[in-house]
Parts: structure tokens; C-alpha cells; sequence
């Protein structure tokens, strides 16, 4: 329903896009992802229409948007600050759209009920927004930008305000409010958590590009690049030289490490004699005194160099070689409590051929 | 905090209000009630006569304000000339201080410094500038009087004139009402602005819906700041009205200085203190509605 072509967008001399190319589909919820100043938000403004690209187009179910007014685009966005009216109540902050929009009086005051009710807070329509909490603010702000039913609603950093447990439940909602509205969510964030727990599809973006499009559980498993596996959840990033390789098993050795086999994703191919990195997630990987190596395992000694306690997990980063650090997670599910390793204990890590994920460096 | 050391917060500007305010006002009203000197000035307010005491104290001063309507006429010609003061000082003060507001950082800081510069030079410097202006074979009414002359309309002067006073009185107390308004404006988050063009709003519902009513405090500030002192005002009229453009504070000014009648000066004086009052208090009670929805 949207299509993003080539976009690109200078702010003086700094490219702020240089050339991103998206294709939403209807009813998706879609995340841009990525560090703080990568260009999220003037994607969203251009979408949104306060910012004009330099070059490329924008269509909003076929149609070319590029020079149509906000007011004019059947886009409405929940800003970060949430921008509510403060000389507004509740109920005249959500009836501003359909005000606009020149919706009778006795529909509007069925209207905002009703989108007061659909963010479960039906009694604060007198409310003025100062003497609303943070979450109540961001239920209004949605409830405001959705009551009008747009095409599309933009979400920037939406959560980025609230507490820990508070946006933990503003997640669920928000999941439940888009599968029950069926509007298609385009959702900003630069934390990869909130973006893999909400998300259809998540583009990482860096640095005003595109650096891969996919659905959560592709991204966390087959990174693309080094700063995609960086950027979402823990990842070790090990040197390596292919030795051999087929269709779907590639021998590799690590620097300084030693030899390791890894079984290849389907998209990826690499050729003997070729430098890449191995990415390894932590969970993926097994750390005992005495590990017993299963078929298809690989497992090497190394010592405890830092222990991380962080109630549920502890993280053990383990010396293999001068100065080659990997991360192991173990839970704390009381069943490894024999297993308490200490700063300078010798122990042995393992993982399987399919934990690893091969990034083609050039 | 102690409720002594709460009373003794209160104390500097209460001693403040007692002799700037409270006690020049109740002199006034003692003032009031006695009559003039011979010469200016006041005269005593008890005798000795026969080795007791009487008091030389009357009405007079205040029948004399309510035996004609000419000084309620008065009250309601400057209450006029104050109205349409500021109301020209919001139409051209509001533009101003929202430029200057939206525009960037850099400019601004000399813009409000182009705003207040006039204060650098002395008022009554200023109103002889007007004067100079406004003066029959001044460079403005020459140029008036030919463009009417083309029209077949009969010259006028622009000097001693009600249009020379306002003008005069809009000019000096301008910045008085774009300073407040900027310093409102600033502070709005653009991001509003944003949210009711996101939501479907043009420009002018922009303005009216959100830029507008958010302003209201800095609408109120300004208008006080102007309406108060063009109130009372005298050296503007005086110089630039003549005869055709009297307003209370002449008046009041007159009785102390030309017809020395201190008593019913201040007669005056206090009905202005409480027009004023009153009008500033109707004021605050209709801002605070709007405000309060
Ligand atoms: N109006 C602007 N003028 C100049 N630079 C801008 C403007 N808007 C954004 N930028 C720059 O563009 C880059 C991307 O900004 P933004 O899209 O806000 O990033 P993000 O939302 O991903 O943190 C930033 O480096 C920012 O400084
Ligand atoms: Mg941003």
C-alpha cells in the first residue's frame, strides 16, 4: 500500500537518506530500526509530508504524495512527545480531527467514545493532558491519531518516554489495537527489542540507508552485515577464512581459534580462500567444565575472563585466544547451580553447526 | 517552612506596595477632601478658632465630579483612545512578535533588539520626532494633502489631531505589547503546529485552534501593558492633540500644575486609580474564563 522510491534527502551538505526504497504491505506492522541519527524520523516527516524528498517518489496506494500537504494525507501521526493540545481536553484533543474533517457533532461525540474506549480509558474525556500520566498521554495521542480511520499511522519513538514496565504493556496494547483496527502501523525505534517484539517486517537502517529488510526472527538469526548482527541483541563476531565449502556446509578457520564447520543459509555462498565472520548468539552457545561434544558440535577451551550476573541469565565471556573474548549465556534456572564458574576457571565452549551465521565480508 | 520565616518571605513586597502604593493613595484620598491653597498646593486642614480646634475639611471636591458629565465624558474618550491604542498595538504587535518568534535563532536576537531600541532615546525626544512629522509643512502632510488634493478633497492637518495622538501612542507603547507576545510565542512547541496539520488543519485553523489560544497570557500581558499607562497618559495629547484630543491625564495635570487645585487633581487621580483597578480586575476574570474553558 506504500512505495518508497529512492529517496534521498540532504540537510546542507549531510545526507541524511541517500536513496531508501521501502514497499509496505496493507495492515503490516512495519518497523524502521535503527541508532540515533540514521535518518528514521525524516523518513517518517517525509511520509507524514512535512519534509519534501530531494529526489524520489512516495506513493500512497498508487498515487504520488510528494507535494501534497499533511492536511491532505490520509496518514495521521502519534508524535514523540506526543504533542497533545494542552488547552484541549481529551475528548476535544480526539474530536480535532474529525472536526476538521467537518464530521457532524452527534457522530463526533459517538466517535470519541469510542476511541476512548478502544484505549480503555472512557472516563477522562474531561481530563485536560497535564493531569494525565505519561502512558495515559500516549493512549490519547494513538486514540487521537486513529480515530479519523487514516490509511496509515506513523509512530515515532512512541514509547521511548515511558518506564520499563509501562512500555512492556503499552508493546501488547499496541499489538492488540493494530490487529484489531487493521491499519497499517509504521513504527519508529532505535531499541531492536521493542522493534523484534512488535514487528512484521523491521528495516535496520544505518546512516540514512537501508542495511537489511526482514521479519524479526530472519533478522536475529541471519544478519546481513556486522552491523546488523551488532546492532540486534548480543552477538559474537569471530573472524574467519573459508578453508572449503559446499552448497550447504563451509569449513572454516577461525583467526587464532582454529578449524570450525558451519552449515550456510540458503543466501549465502562463499567461495574458498574468502574472509568473513562467523556470528555466533550467545544462547547459542554451550560453556561446561567437562562438555561432552555432541555430532555436528564444535568445541574449544578457553578461561572465564568476566562474569556478568543479571538475575536471569549470567553472561560468562570466555578467553579462547590472547585477547578473543566469546559470550556465553547461561539461565539461572537453579538446575546449573553446580556450574558457577569463577574469573580464571578453565572451561569449554560449544556450539553447533547451524548456531553460527556466516556474514560475507568484502 | 516555619510559618514565620513564610511571613517574612512576604514582607519586602509588602513593605514595597505600603510606600509606593498603599500610602501615596491614602494621601490622595486625604487630598481629596480638603481645599486648595491660595497659591497652589493645599491648604490647611484645621484652624484654631477661639482656642478649639475645627476641621477644614468638604465634599466640594467630589460634587464638582458629579455635577456635569463632562468628566465622565472624559473617562470615556481616554477609556476610547485607550481601547483603540491596543487594539492597533495587538493587529500590528502579534504578526511582529510571531516573525520574530518563528524565525531562526541567529535573527532573532537582533530583531528584538530592533524592537527595543527606541527606548535608548529619551520619550518626550521622540514625541518632538512626531511633531516634526506630523507638522504642516512636514514631509508626511504635504504628501497626504497633494494625494487628496487629486481627489478634489480639501487639505487637512495631521498635527493637533486624535489620528496624531493614536498613531503617536501606538508607536511608543508597541514594543510594550510584542515583548510579552514574543516571550508567550516562543515557547509553544512546534511540534503542535505539526500534530493539527498531521490531524487535517490549514493554516488559518492552525492559528485559530492552537497558535491563538495558546497565546491568550501573552494576548492579556501585552494588552495590560499598553491599556494602563495610555490610560493615564498626558504628554502624547498635550503635545500632539492640542485642543482636539484631551484625555484624563491632561485634565488631572492641569488641576495640579495650571489651576492649582490639588484637591480636585486628586479627586481625579483616585477615579483613575479605580478605573483602572476595576478594569484590569473585569479583565483577569474574562482571561481566566477563556482560559478555563
Ligand atoms: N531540519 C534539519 N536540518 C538539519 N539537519 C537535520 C534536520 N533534520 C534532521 N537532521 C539531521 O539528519 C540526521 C537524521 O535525523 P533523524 O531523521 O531525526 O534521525 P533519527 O530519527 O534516526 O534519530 C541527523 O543527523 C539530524 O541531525
Ligand atoms: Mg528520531
Amino acid at each position: 500500500m506504500l512505495e518508497i522510491r529512492g529517496i534521498s534527502k540532504k540537510f546542507g551538505d549531510f545526507e541524511a537518506l541517500k536513496g531508501v526504497d521501502l514497499h509496505i504491505g496493507a495492515g503490516e506492522f512495519f518497523t524502521l530500526l535503527g541508532p540515533s541519527g540514521c535518518g528514521k524520523t525524516t523518513l517518517l516527516r517525509m511520509i507524514a509530508g512535512f519534509e519534501a524528498p530531494d529526489s524520489g517518489e512516495i506513493l500512497l496506494e498508487g498515487k504520488d504524495m510528494v507535494g501534497t500537504p499533511p492536511e491532505q494525507r490520509p496518514v495521521h501521526t502519534v508524535f514523540q512527545n506526543y504533542a497533545l493540545f494542552p488547552h484541549m481536553t481529551v475528548a476535544q484533543n480526539i474530536a480535532f480531527p474529525l472536526q476538521m474533517a467537518r464530521v457532524q457533532a452527534d457522530e463526533i461525540d459517538a466517535r470519541v467514545q469510542q476511541a476512548l474506549d478502544n484505549v480503555h480509558l472512557p472516563d477522562k474525556a474531561g481530563a485536560y493532558p497535564a493531569a494525565l500520566s505519561g502512558g495515559q498521554r500516549q493512549r490519547i495521542a494513538i486514540a487521537r491519531a486513529l480515530v479519523k480511520r487514516p490509511r496509515l499511522l506513523l509512530l515515532d519513538e512512541p514509547l521511548s518516554a515511558l518506564d520499563a514496565k509501562m512500555r512492556e504493556q503499552m508493546q501488547i496494547e499496541l499489538i492488540n489495537l493494530q490487529k484489531e483496527v487493521g491499519i497499517t502501523f509504521i513504527y519508529v525505534t532505535h531499541d531492536q527489542g521493542e522493534a523484534l517484539a512488535l514487528s512484521h517486517r523491521i528495516a535496520v537502517m544505518n546512516q540514512g540507508k537501508i542495511a537489511q529488510l526482514d521479519q524479526p526472527a530472519q533478522l536475529y538469526n541471519h544478519p546481513n552485515s556486522r552491523f546488523v548482527a551488532d546492532f540486534i541483541g548480543q552477538c559474537n563476531l569471530l573472524e574467519a577464512t573459508v578453508t572449503d565449502s559446499d552448497r550447504h556446509h563451509a569449513d572454516l578457520e577461525l583467526h587464532h581459534i582454529g578449524p570450525v564447520r558451519v552449515s550456510l543459509a540458503p543466501a549465502v555462498t562463499v567461495t574458498k580462500g574468502q574472509r568473513c565472520l562467523l556470528t555466533l548468539r550467545p544462547e547459542k552457545i554451550r560453556i561446561a567444565r567437562n562438555l561432552h561434544a555432541l555430532v555436528d558440535e564444535t568445541h574449544f577451551c578457553g578461561k572465564i575472563h568476566d562474569t556478568l550476573y543479571l538475575g536471569d541469565v549470567t553472561v560468562y565471556k570466555v578467553e579462547l585466544a590472547q585477547g578473543i573474548l566469546l559470550e556465553a549465556l547461561l539461565a539461572n534456572s537453579g538446575n546449573h547451580a553446580s556450574e558457577r564458574f569463577a574469573v580464571g576457571d578453565s572451561v569449554e565452549v560449544a556450539w553447533n553447526s547451524s548456531a553460527g551465521h556466516l556474514i560475507a565480508e568484502p | 517552612m516555619g510559618r514565620w520565616s513564610r511571613q517574612l518571605l512576604t514582607l519586602p513586597p509588602t513593605i514595597y506596595l505600603l510606600i509606593f502604593f498603599a500610602i501615596p493613595t491614602v494621601i490622595m484620598l486625604f487630598a481629596s477632601f480638603r481645599f486648595p491653597g491660595d497659591y497652589g498646593g493645599l491648604a490647611p486642614w484645621y484652624s484654631i478658632e477661639d482656642g478649639s480646634y475645627a476641621f477644614d475639611l468638604t465634599w466640594e471636591n467630589w460634587q464638582r465630579l458629579f455635577e456635569s458629565t463632562i468628566y465622565l465624558e472624559l473617562f470615556v474618550k481616554s477609556l476610547g483612545y485607550a481601547v483603540i491604542t491596543t487594539a492597533i498595538c495587538l493587529l500590528l504587535g502579534y504578526p511582529l512578535a510571531l516573525m520574530v518568534s518563528r524565525s531562526e535563532k541567529k535573527r532573532r536576537d537582533l530583531l528584538l533588539l530592533l524592537i527595543i531600541l527606541p527606548f535608548w532615546s529619551n520619550f518626550l525626544v521622540r514625541i518632538y520626532a512626531w511633531m516634526i512629522i506630523f507638522s504642516p509643512t512636514g514631509a508626511l502632510t504635504m504628501a497626504v494633502n497633494s494625494l487628496l488634493d487629486l481627489f478634489g478633497i480639501a487639505p487637512v492637518s495631521l498635527m493637533y489631531s486624535p489620528t496624531a495622538v493614536i498613531v503617536c501612542m501606538v508607536y511608543v507603547h508597541l514594543p510594550f505589547m510584542v515583548l510579552p507576545l514574543y516571550a508567550n510565542l516562543e515557547k509553544h512547541d512546534p511540534a503542535l503546529l505539526d500534530a493539527a496539520s498531521d490531524l487535517g488543519a490549514s493554516g488559518w485553523q492552525r492559528f485559530w485552534r492552537v497558535t491563538w489560544p495558546l497565546s491568550l497570557p501573552g494576548v492579556y500581558a501585552g494588552s495590560i501593558l499598553v491599556f494602563i499607562p495610555v490610560l493615564g497618559m498626558f504628554a502624547i495629547p498635550d503635545l500632539l492633540g492640542g485642543t482636539n484630543a484631551i484625555m484624563i491625564g491632561n485634565v488631572i495635570k492641569q488641576q495640579f500644575i495650571e489651576s492649582r487645585d490639588w484637591p480636585f487633581g486628586s479627586v481625579l487621580s483616585i477615579m483613575l486609580t479605580i478605573a483602572t483597578i476595576a478594569l484590569v480586575w473585569l479583565g483577569t476574570r474574562s482571561g481566566h474564563r477563556v482560559k478555563h474553558g
